[in-house]
């Protein structure tokens, strides 16, 4: 009966002791927002996240808040070394330990990434050390664009492409299909791709867009008209796999096509002004 | 009179001449054109080609078993010599490009002779290997210059014609920023290692041969009755009138409907299969404002989706940011073991939560009653087949589909070796390794770095 009560007790106890630490957390970590952050996921809260790891010496990449692969593993390092879960998710549980175990430099890191230079977050280590002089100075060049509103450095890019490729297919989508609607442009962008993928084209994004008389935007040098953000996001889609047109490998548009052989490829749809065909 | 009939045939002179002088003009600029898109195709190939050697390089040092070394080989030697090809085509004659060229034929005499040789009597040496880690940080070196000139004449509009007039009259000083940027790809400059891997995983081979939708075959056909009112739950709409619905003619490989619909927030579009009335694409297009939810909140939203339409036991496999977009992939998994070709992507808007794209091609067209053989090599095993270089961090079953477009089940092991992550797939019934991909994903922007 006593060891009941005791155990009663103990439980009231730890239950009491929970509740305050709950009561208390927000106060430990509210360095990080209160967003679980996993892979591929992008901002000030990933800075946060690699610089934290790169202190306690989990992270040796550049903290460029982009939450890639060494991310991914040094979170799960950190996690299984503190003795956590070990799910490559940084959740609360993980922040908090985090925030305790090592300390984060936010005004230091943000200088570094907003003066552009290479820099480190080692615990132990002196903030002259860890960041490189400025090699380059900044270029003021009119032509720069709006100055940027982020720290992030890094991008996101699906699988085997290049910001530059998706750029490119980009102002073909847009010189081929700027009137039409966005699963037009999707479309547009995913003939492309699977021209890449059959055996009678080019093999390459930039083979296939430069083909001599393959696209007319080409052809009459519309295709270095500036593409706007939708043609970009068009071929993002494309490329992570949407395909309104089918499987297709040409399209036209019935109003303007001059050749006749065209007509005789087996059709699949129409989307907007473009009839795609096999 | 005399006088008369001379203005006249002089004024027709004239304009004959106009004509065929703006002939003349015309074709020039459309030959111009001509050259500068070759000129472009060259640039922008060389790019791709110097980015696929990097990775491949980058492939070979996590590789193991000497089977697959060989073909690895070859195909680096094939793009050394499409690389070349690429520089030779450029405008580059009065521009020092010998560094490139150079390390293209160190790389190509390298893989050359590695490739030919027998390298199961002769495997790489030590020497060999640390050879090939030199030329894999030079490459990757040049690959980030090039990208970098590349975005640069890109973000310019930069033409390849104007280079050629710029080396022809070199007394003329302008502004060149391809000139530039070549010149310091020539020097050899710090680099980053970032990625990029051709032959994506998901979806396979996609040979439409192998690939017969199995799923959907048995299906009943849906009337457009049927279409509209899938269509309408998906778009989330209760105006059935405003939607818009069409088959698909002859030349799909399976029929369609595709609906559409539009109103004043946003336009949706929708393919639909005719037997069994699944949803193959979907895509809603509307302005996406500032980031409210994570990338976390969103995958549950994706998942709750995935649920919902009963795809079932799809699990999250890969998350991105994309702007104010999340893109999410899930691939179906049967007792454990993740089926690679059974995948669904969908993209969420990261303001509200709210579903903004679906496709699900792979899925129907993979998608079949498996059996799974027990694998008979146990993942302790298995270890021994991956390189011993790479540090395994974790561990899956997996079916893909290997080189012959045939499916296997693979013990699948993600590793780190130097800064780079792999994902090396071990044939689970005689230890052959079946793919080593070098994972990428992120890359420098180079925008900020300008």
């Amino acid at each position: 009966m006593k060891n009941k009560t005791v155990s009663l007790l103990f439980i009231m106890g730890c239950l009491l002791v929970i509740g305050f630490g709950s009561i208390y957390q927000p106060n430990t970590s509210k360095a990080f927002s209160p967003q679980v952050i996993q892979q591929g996921a992008v901002g000030d809260d990933v800075i946060e996240l690699q610089a934290r790891l790169q202190y306690l010496g989990f992270y040796n990449g550049k903290i460029d808040g982009v939450f890639g692969w060494g991310t991914y593993w040094g979170l799960r390092n950190f996690q299984y070394e503190f003795g956590l879960e070990i799910d490559g998710l940084a959740g609360q549980t993980t922040k908090d330990k985090l925030v305790k175990a090592s300390k984060y430099d936010e005004a230091f890191v943000k200088e570094q990434i907003a003066q552009g230079r290479k820099f480190t977050h080692y615990g132990g280590v002196e903030k002259e050390k860890q960041a490189a002089p400025t090699t380059t100075p900044k270029k003021e060049t009119g032509a720069n664009k709006t100055a940027p509103t982020t720290n992030v450095t890094s991008v996101n890019v699906p699988q085997g492409f290049s910001q530059n490729d998706i750029q490119l297919m980009a102002n073909a989508v847009y010189g081929e299909a700027r009137g039409e609607p966005y699963e037009g442009q999707v479309a547009v962008a995913a003939v492309i791709l699977n021209r890449v993928e059959s055996a009678s084209f080019p093999n390459t994004v930039a083979g296939v867009i430069f083909e001599p008389r393959a696209f007319t935007a080409v052809a009459d040098g519309q295709i270095w008209l500036t593409p706007n953000e939708r043609a970009r996001e068009a071929v993002i889609d494309a490329i992570n796999g949407w395909d309104p047109s089918a499987n297709a490998l040409y399209y036209f548009n019935p109003d303007t096509a001059t050749s006749g052989w065209i007509w005789s490829r087996p059709q699949i749809k129409q989307i907007g002004k473009h009839i795609f065909c096999k | 009179m005399i006088r008369w009939i001379l203005v006249v045939i002089l004024a027709l002179g004239i304009a004959g001449t106009a004509f065929w002088g703006y002939q003349e003009h015309q074709d020039k600029n459309e030959i111009l054109i001509q050259a500068e898109n070759t000129y472009q195709r060259a640039f922008h190939e060389l790019n791709y080609h110097m980015d696929m050697l990097h990775d491949e390089i980058g492939t070979v040092l996590a590789m193991n078993s000497d089977k697959r070394l060989s073909p690895q080989m070859v195909e680096i030697w094939r793009l050394t010599s499409e690389a070349s090809s690429n520089v030779g085509q450029l405008p580059l004659g009065l521009l020092p490009f010998n560094k490139t060229e150079e390390l293209l034929s160190n790389i190509g005499d390298f893989t050359y002779r590695t490739a030919v040789r027998n390298l199961d009597d002769k495997p790489l040496t030590d020497e060999e290997m640390q050879t090939l880690e030199k030329l894999y940080t030079q490459s990757g070196d040049i690959k980030d210059e090039l990208r970098q000139v590349q975005h640069i004449a890109m973000d310019n509009n930069l033409r390849w014609m104007d280079v050629q007039l710029a080396i022809a009259n070199e007394d003329e000083q302008t502004d060149n920023s391809i000139i530039d940027g070549l010149k310091t790809v020539e020097k050899s400059v710090e680099g980053f290692s970032e990625t990029n891997v051709n032959n994506s995983l998901i979806g396979g081979g996609a040979s439409l041969e192998d690939h017969r939708y199995e799923l959907i075959l048995t299906s009943d056909d849906v009337s457009e009755q049927q279409a509209l009112k899938i269509s309408q739950k998906l778009f989330n709409t209760t105006d059935e009138k405003g939607i818009t619905i069409t088959e698909s003619g002859d030349g799909a490989n399976i029929p369609l409907y595709s609906t559409s619909y539009h109103n004043d927030k946003k336009n949706a579009y929708m393919d639909l299969t005719k037997q069994g009335g699944h949803p193959i694409t979907l895509l809603v297009d509307r302005p996406v404002n500032d980031k409210k939810i994570s990338l976390n909140e969103g995958s549950k939203k994706a998942k709750k989706y995935v649920d919902d339409l009963e795809f079932q036991s799809m699990e999250l496999f890969q998350s991105s940011e994309y702007g104010n977009i999340g893109a999410y992939s899930f691939l179906f998994n049967q007792d454990g073991v993740r089926v690679y070709s059974d995948a669904i992507e969908l993209k969420v808007a990261l303001d509200n939560g709210e579903i903004l794209g679906l496709t699900a091609k792979n899925y129907l067209m993979n998608h079949k009653e498996r059996k799974i053989e027990t694998p008979a090599i146990s993942e302790t095993e298995a270890r021994e087949y991956v390189n011993p270089n790479v540090d395994i961090q974790e561990h899956f079953l997996a079916i893909i589909d290997n080189d012959f477009g045939e499916e296997v089940l693979t013990h699948e092991f993600l590793g780190v070796l130097g800064n780079e992550t792999y994902r090396i797939f071990i044939n689970a019934m005689d230890g052959v390794e079946e793919k080593v991909e070098k994972l990428g994903g992120t890359e420098v922007n180079y925008q900020s770095r300008l």
